[in-house]
């Protein structure tokens, strides 16, 4: 029962970071839309797991979390430096 | 009171907790003038939603080699959490996106602004401080990144990001 009424929580929460991903002005705010729907992508998949009596795809949610940080990370090294291949370290000061 | 019901109602008011604050973190997200002030209500349903939705569903399944998966989950979420958005933050005040500093009748808010201003001269001067092992040879790599930096004709210009935020440089 109150997997059920998580799990629309966490609906709900989704929506809501899908509306700002869509509308959000910068690049940064999508990053922060797209984290977010990492992040309930993986609540949802644990709770589907304990909704169903099944709680076995936690690994893939393992997985997902860790690829959420390094997407989001490679995506701000892109729109920070403009090349993946910098390495870092500087500021890019105009 | 049997077991099971302590656990029940144990979980569910963690779980319940856990909901309400990942909507009150979705409608932040939602309602939020600026990037900071978003990654700030993002980062309310990053830790406290999840981590009491993890925390209901670890007390819903006892001793198990599930317990031991959640709490990876956890741990992974309490790690990168804080790291996302740090980077997030820099990201962006080094792309020259500036934060909102007007209130609603249009005053600018003097407290915040230098504030600001400390933050960004004090990264543009040196290194701070506390790190005094080599603060030489890092000088001297940046002089020289800069000089590259100035022979190479193709300087990639900091995306301007939209409309909202304007340049860095006049600061």
């Amino acid at each position: 029962m109150m997997f059920f009424v998580a799990a629309v929580a966490v609906l709900v929460a989704l929506a809501l970071a899908v509306v700002r991903a869509l509308a959000g002005p910068t690049v940064f705010d999508r990053l922060v839309a797209a984290n977010s729907i990492g992040n309930g992508a993986i609540l949802l998949l644990a709770l589907f797991g304990f909704l169903t009596g099944r709680p076995e795809f936690l690994d893939i949610g393992i997985l997902y979390a860790l690829l959420n940080i390094i997407g989001t990370i490679a995506v701000l090294k892109y729109f920070r430096f403009g090349d993946l291949g910098h390495r870092g370290g500087e500021e890019p000061t105009s | 009171m049997t077991p099971d019901l302590i656990i029940d109602i144990v979980s569910g008011v963690l779980l319940f907790g856990g909901s309400v604050f990942l909507v009150i973190g979705a409608i932040g997200l939602i309602r939020m003038p600026d990037v900071f002030t978003r990654m700030h209500a993002a980062s309310v349903s990053d830790t406290l939603g999840v981590g009491l939705l993890v925390l209901g569903m670890i007390v819903q399944a006892g001793f198990t080699l599930v317990t031991v998966k959640l709490l990876i989950i956890l741990a992974i979420f309490f790690f990168t959490g804080p790291l996302a958005t740090h980077a997030m933050a820099r990201a962006a005040l080094a792309v020259g996106l500036e934060p909102v500093l007007f209130d609603r009748n249009g005053r600018r808010r003097r407290k915040e602004l230098e504030l600001i201003g400390e933050f960004t001269s004090a990264q543009r001067l040196e290194p701070p401080p506390g790190r005094s092992a080599a603060p030489k040879k890092t000088a001297a790599k940046r002089s020289t990144a800069k000089k590259s930096a100035k022979k190479a004709p193709v300087r990639r210009k900091p995306v301007s990001n939209r409309g909202k935020g304007g340049s860095s440089s006049k600061r």
